[in-house]
C-alpha cells in the first residue's frame, strides 16, 4: 500500500497538465466572482476568461518543444498536444469574443456562460494530451457535459432545447459505445495505456484472430465518429448546430470537434498502428462518404446556419481524407486544417451572430439579400470566410486543403483526392449562392439591425487576419504542425 | 529597377486596388482617375520588356525573380519564382496594354457602385500578370485562382439580365477544372521529388520540364491539365459557360475576358501541358485537333444566326480560339508562331469588338441586330473603325489577322494534321459571312428605325480607346516581324523538346512492338 501511494506521487507531474489546470483555475475563480455579483453584468466575465485564455496560451506556448509526461503516462503535454491546444484557445477565445452582446439581446445574460467555455477547452485539452484511454474518456466527459448545457442554454427557446436534449442523449449513447470499446479493448490487451496496447498488439497481431479487439477498435470509432460528426453518425448535427446559441454552434464545430480529431489520431497512431491498413480501409469509405453526404444536402438548405452545419460535416470528411493517408504530410495537415478551419467558420459564424436578430429568424438566404451593400465590413469579411470554406487561394482554407490532399498523393490515395477535390467543387455552389444574395440581389427589407460591437468585430478581425495570413505566408505554422506530429 | 520589375508590374495594381478602396465612395472621376494612372503605370513599368533585345536570340527566361516563399521540412516547397520568355512576353505586353483601355473605356459605362468595379479590375489584373510570368507551378496555380474571383463579382453585380446564372456558371466550370489540375500538379510534385529533384527547387516548371514521366501517368496527368485549360480557351464541347458570360458581362469584363482571360487557356497548354507532357501531347493530338476543327466551324455555324451581335462576337471567339489550338497543335515553327500571334490579334480585334458593341448599347440600350441598320449615315467615324476592326476579325490581308490565320494553316497543312486544315480553312470563309453579313444588316443600307436617327458618332475619348488597337491592327498585319523575332527562339526552344522527347517514345514503342513480334515469331 505505501508502496503504491509513493508511486503515484512521483509520478505526478503538474507541468504535463499545467495550462488546462490554469484555464480551470480561472473558470472556478469566475464562478466564484459572480456569486457576489448581481444578475446581468457580463463584461467582466468576457476579459476575465480572455485573459484566462492567453495566460493558458502562454503556457502552451512556453512548453513547445518540451514535452512533459505525467501520472504514469496517462498525460503527455507534447507539440501535437500543445498545437492542439492552441486550436482550442483560439475557437475558444473567438467564440467568447462575439458571444457577450450575443447573449445580452436574446435575453440570457447568465455569466455561466463563459466558465462552462473554459472547462470545455479544458476538457478539449485533456483529450489532446490523454496516452491513456482513461484520460481521455475523461477529458471527453468534462467536454461533453459543459457542451450539452451550452447547446440548451436559451432554455426558454424550444429550438435550443431540443438541441440540448437532442445531444445529451446522442451523446451518451455514443459514449456508451466509446465506454464499452474501451473495455473491450481492456480486455484483449490487459491495458488501457496506448503505448501498452500498440505494443500488444503488434507482438499478437491480427483484428481477426479475436474478436475482441476488433469489436473493441469498432466501437470506439464510433464513439469517436460520432464526436466528429462524420457520416453515418452525423443525424445529429444540423438540429444540434441549428438550434444551439449560433456562438456555441461556431465553437462546437471548431474546438470540440477537433479534441475529439486529436484523441482519434493519437489513438489509433499509439495503439492501433499495427492496424493500419484495416482502420484506413475503413476511414476512406467514411471519408467519401462524409464529403459527399454534408455537400450534397447542403446544397438544398436555405438557413444559412444549417448550411454551414451541413458544410461543416463535409469539412470533417476533408480532415479525415489526412487521417486515411496516415502519413506525416496527412497528420500535420489534417492538425494545420483543423486550425484554419477554426478561423474561418467561427469568422462566419461571427458574422451570422451580427446579422441575425432577436430569435434568430434572420439567417435565410432571403435575409442576406443585399447584405453586402448595407453592411460592406461585414460582406467582405463573410465574402472571405466565405472563399476560405471554398478553398480557394488565398486564403486558409486552400493552404489547409492543399496540405491534406498532398498527403493524400503522397501516400498514394489518389482518387481519394480526386473526390475530394470534386466535392469541394460541389461546395463552390452552395458557398457561392450565399454570396450570390449577398451581392447580387437588391436589399428586399431593412432589418432593424443590431449595432457593431467592438468585441464581435475584434473577434471578426482576427478571424480575417487569421485566414489570410494561413493562407499567404502558411510556411510558419505548417513548419510548426509538421513538428507536432510524433 | 529592373532587378524588380516584374513584381512591381504585377503587384502595383494590388497597391492600386488598396488605394483605391480608401477613397471616398462618391469621389466617382478620381476613383476612375486613380485607377487610369495605376494602369498606365503599369504599362510603362513593362514597356523595358518589350524593348528588350535579350529575346532575340535567346530562349531562355528573362527579367527572373526567386524568392523562397513556402518552406515546409521535407514535404514541400514553393518558391516565388516569376520570368518571361518569348511565349509570355506578348500576353504580358497584351495584358497591360488592354487595361487602360478598358478602364478608359468605363467612363460613363459603369455608374453602379465605381469603387468597387474599378477594385475588382485592378486585382484581376495581378492575378493575369502573375499567371502569365509564374515559373513555379503552385504559384500559377495561386494567381490562375486568384483571376476567378474579381471575374466573378464583375459579371454578377455589372453584368446584364441573366447575369447570376452567368456569373455562377462561369464559377463553377473554371474551379472544377482547375480542381482536377491542381491533383494533378500535386501529383507532378512527388513524382518529380521521387524520381530525384532536388527538393530545394519547389514547384519549379524548370526541374518538371527535364522529368520523364511514364506514359501511362502522362496520359491522365496531361488530360487533367488539358481539361481545365480546355474550359478556360474554351473548347468545344466545354465552351457553354463562355456565351453566357460574355453576352451578361460589362463591357470592360467582356473585353478582359475575350482579350486575355481566354488566352490563359492557350498559353496554358503551350507553357505547362505539352511541354509537361510530351508524349501525351502526342497521343492526345488527333483528339484536341478535332475538337479544335469542330469549335472552328460550330462557332462560326452558330454566331451566323446570333440576332444579338455580343452573342455573335461570342460564338467568333470559340471559332478563333479553335485556330490558336490548331496551330499550336501542329508542333512546327509556322503553326506554333501562328497560334501565339492568334492570340495576340485575338486580343486586339475581339477586345475592339466588344468595345464596339459597348458603344451601341451605351447609345442604343440594346444589342439586337434587327434594331440597327444604317448606322453607317449616322456615324460615319464609327463605321469606319468599325469596318477596319471587321476586316481584322476576318482576317483581310494587310490587317493582323491575316498574319496569324495564315501561318496556323500553313503550319498545320505542313504537320501531320493536314486534313483538319482543309475543314479548319471553312471557317475562314465561314467568318467572313458572320461578321460581313453582320456589318451588313447593323452599318448599311437605309435607317429603317427612327431611333437611329439621331445618335452621335463616337466622342473623343471613344476615339482615343480605339486608336491603339487599330495601329496595332495595322503594324501587325504589315510588319509582324518585331513580334516573331522575340518569340521564334523560345518557340523553337520548345519544338526541339517536345519532339525529342516524342521521338524517343515513338522508338522505344517500335522496340517494344518488335520485341513483340519476335516472341510472337518464336
Amino acid at each position: 500500500m505505501e508502496n503504491l501511494v509513493q508511486i503515484a506521487i512521483q509520478n505526478v507531474n503538474l507541468w504535463a497538465v499545467m495550462p488546462s489546470l490554469i484555464l480551470c483555475c480561472f473558470g472556478m475563480g469566475l464562478l466564484m466572482i459572480n456569486v457576489f455579483l448581481p444578475r446581468g453584468t457580463t463584461r467582466h466575465s468576457v476579459w476575465i476568461s480572455m485573459i484566462g485564455l492567453v495566460v493558458t496560451a502562454l503556457f502552451v506556448a512556453k512548453g513547445w518543444g518540451n514535452p512533459q509526461y505525467g501520472f504514469n503516462d496517462a498525460v503527455a503535454m507534447d507539440n501535437f498536444a500543445a498545437f492542439f491546444s492552441i486550436t482550442f484557445l483560439v475557437a475558444a477565445g473567438l467564440t467568447i469574443l462575439m458571444s457577450d452582446e450575443y447573449l445580452h439581446r436574446e435575453g440570457y445574460p447568465v455569466n455561466e456562460y463563459y466558465p462552462l467555455i473554459l472547462f470545455t477547452t479544458a476538457g478539449a485539452m485533456w483529450m489532446a494530451s490523454g496516452t491513456d484511454l482513461l484520460t481521455i474518456f475523461l477529458g471527453l466527459e468534462v467536454l461533453s457535459v459543459c457542451l450539452y448545457v451550452l447547446a440548451g442554454f436559451f432554455r426558454g427557446q424550444v429550438r435550443s432545447n431540443e438541441a440540448g436534449l437532442k445531444y445529451f442523449l446522442l451523446g451518451c449513447f455514443s459514449t456508451g459505445f466509446l465506454l464499452y470499446g474501451i473495455a473491450l479493448i481492456y480486455g484483449a490487451t490487459g491495458s488501457i495505456k496506448l503505448a501498452e496496447i500498440g505494443i500488444f498488439l503488434n507482438a499478437h497481431g491480427s483484428l481477426l484472430g479475436n474478436p475482441m479487439t476488433l469489436g473493441g477498435l469498432g466501437l470506439l470509432s464510433i464513439g469517436f465518429l460520432f464526436k466528429i460528426a462524420i457520416a453515418p453518425f452525423h443525424m445529429w448535427t444540423p438540429d444540434v448546430y441549428e438550434g444551439a446559441p449560433t456562438t456555441i454552434t461556431a465553437f462546437m464545430s471548431a474546438g470540440p470537434k477537433a479534441a475529439a480529431f486529436a484523441a482519434f489520431i493519437r489513438i489509433l497512431e499509439y495503439g492501433f498502428f499495427s492496424l493500419k491498413p484495416e482502420w484506413t480501409a475503413m476511414l476512406w469509405g467514411l471519408a467519401v462518404l462524409t464529403m459527399v453526404i454534408g455537400n450534397v444536402i447542403a446544397i438544398s438548405q436555405t438557413n444559412i446556419k444549417r448550411m454551414l452545419a451541413y458544410s461543416s460535416i463535409a469539412h470533417a470528411g476533408y480532415a479525415l481524407v489526412g487521417m486515411v493517408a496516415a502519413n506525416e504530410i496527412g497528420y500535420s495537415g489534417v492538425l494545420f486544417y483543423l486550425l484554419a478551419y477554426a478561423f474561418m467558420n467561427i469568422g462566419a459564424f461571427a458574422v451570422l451572430v451580427l446579422a441575425g436578430k432577436k430569435g434568430e429568424d434572420n439567417l435565410t438566404l432571403e435575409g442576406f439579400s443585399g447584405f453586402g451593400y448595407k453592411r460592406p465590413f461585414l460582406g467582405v469579411a463573410m465574402a472571405i470566410f466565405l472563399f476560405a470554406l471554398m478553398g480557394l487561394p488565398p486564403t486558409a482554407g486552400f493552404a489547409g486543403k492543399f496540405y491534406i490532399f498532398a498527403g493524400a498523393i503522397e501516400a498514394g490515395y489518389i482518387w481519394l483526392a480526386i473526390i475530394g477535390v470534386l466535392n469541394s467543387a460541389i461546395s463552390l455552389y452552395y458557398y457561392l449562392r450565399v454570396m450570390v444574395y449577398m451581392y447580387f440581389r437588391d436589399p428586399v427589407e431593412d432589418y432593424a439591425w443590431v449595432g457593431m460591437p467592438v468585441s464581435v468585430v475584434v473577434s471578426i478581425v482576427i478571424a480575417i487576419a487569421g485566414c489570410l495570413y494561413l493562407g499567404i505566408v502558411p510556411g510558419f505554422v505548417m513548419e510548426l504542425a509538421k513538428l507536432a506530429i510524433f | 529597377m529592373t532587378d524588380h520589375l516584374l513584381s512591381m508590374m504585377t503587384f502595383l495594381p494590388l497597391v492600386g486596388m488598396l488605394i483605391v478602396l480608401f477613397l471616398p465612395r462618391e469621389a466617382d472621376r478620381l476613383i476612375k482617375s486613380v485607377t487610369l494612372i495605376v494602369t498606365l503605370l503599369v504599362f510603362l513599368i513593362s514597356l523595358p520588356l518589350a524593348f528588350s533585345n535579350a529575346f532575340l536570340n535567346s530562349s531562355a527566361m528573362h527579367f527572373t525573380e526567386f524568392a523562397e516563399w513556402i518552406s515546409v521540412g521535407k514535404y514541400f516547397k514553393m518558391n516565388y519564382h516569376v520570368g518571361v520568355d518569348g511565349i509570355s512576353l506578348w500576353l504580358v505586353m497584351l495584358t497591360t496594354f488592354i487595361m487602360p483601355i478598358t478602364v478608359l473605356s468605363t467612363w460613363h459605362a459603369v455608374e453602379k457602385n465605381t469603387k468597387g468595379f474599378m477594385a475588382l479590375l485592378l486585382l484581376l489584373q495581378t492575378g493575369m500578370l502573375g499567371a502569365f510570368i509564374s515559373l513555379d507551378l503552385f504559384l500559377f496555380y495561386i494567381f490562375w485562382e486568384l483571376m476567378l474571383i474579381p471575374m466573378y463579382f464583375l459579371i454578377g453585380i455589372w453584368g446584364g439580365k441573366n447575369r447570376i446564372y452567368a456569373a455562377v456558371k462561369f464559377f463553377i466550370y473554371t474551379a472544377v477544372g482547375s480542381l482536377l489540375m491542381l491533383v494533378a500538379i500535386i501529383y507532378v510534385y512527388y513524382h518529380a521529388l521521387q524520381s530525384g529533384m532536388p527538393f530545394e527547387s519547389g514547384f519549379g516548371i524548370a526541374h518538371f520540364y527535364q522529368m520523364d514521366i511514364p506514359v501511362q501517368a502522362q496520359m491522365w496527368l496531361f488530360a487533367a491539365f488539358a481539361f481545365s485549360f480546355a474550359i478556360k480557351v474554351p473548347m468545344f464541347p466545354v465552351h457553354t459557360w463562355l456565351p453566357d458570360a460574355h453576352t451578361e458581362a460589362p463591357t470592360a469584363g467582356s473585353v478582359i475576358l475575350a482579350a486575355i482571360l481566354l488566352k490563359m487557356g492557350t498559353y496554358g497548354y503551350v507553357r505547362f501541358a505539352i511541354p509537361l507532357f510530351p508524349v501525351a501531347t502526342m497521343k492526345f493530338t488527333p483528339l484536341l485537333a478535332t475538337l479544335a476543327v469542330i469549335g472552328i466551324i460550330y462557332g462560326a455555324l452558330v454566331a451566323m444566326v446570333q440576332d444579338d451581335v455580343k452573342k455573335l462576337v461570342a460564338y467568333s471567339s470559340v471559332s478563333h480560339l479553335g485556330f490558336v489550338m490548331l496551330g499550336i497543335f501542329a508542333m512546327n515553327l509556322q503553326g506554333m508562331a501562328g497560334g501565339m500571334l492568334q492570340m495576340i490579334n485575338h486580343g486586339i480585334s475581339t477586345g475592339a469588338l466588344f468595345l464596339i458593341v459597348g458603344f451601341i448599347y451605351e447609345r442604343r440600350h440594346t444589342r439586337l441586330i434587327a434594331d440597327f441598320g444604317g448606322l453607317s449615315k449616322v456615324m460615319p467615324v464609327f463605321a469606319t473603325i468599325f469596318l477596319i476592326v471587321t476586316f481584322s476579325s476576318i482576317g483581310l490581308p494587310g490587317t493582323n489577322g491575316f498574319v496569324g490565320e495564315f501561318l496556323v494553316l500553313i503550319g498545320a497543312f505542313e504537320s501531320g494534321l493536314r486534313w483538319y486544315t482543309v475543314f479548319a480553312t471553312t471557317g475562314v470563309i465561314l467568318a467572313a459571312v458572320y461578321m460581313l453579313w453582320m456589318f451588313q444588316r447593323v452599318m448599311m443600307g437605309k435607317v429603317t428605325n427612327p431611333a437611329n436617327e439621331n445618335l452621335k458618332d463616337l466622342s473623343a475619348r471613344e476615339v482615343v480607346v480605339m486608336l491603339p488597337l487599330l495601329v496595332f491592327i495595322f503594324w501587325i498585319g504589315f510588319y509582324p516581324n518585331v513580334l516573331f523575332d522575340k518569340m521564334n527562339p523560345s518557340l523553337e526552344n520548345l519544338i526541339e523538346q517536345v519532339k525529342g522527347k516524342q521521338q524517343i517514345a515513338l522508338m522505344a514503342e517500335q522496340q517494344a512492338d518488335a520485341v513483340t513480334l519476335l516472341t510472337v515469331n518464336e
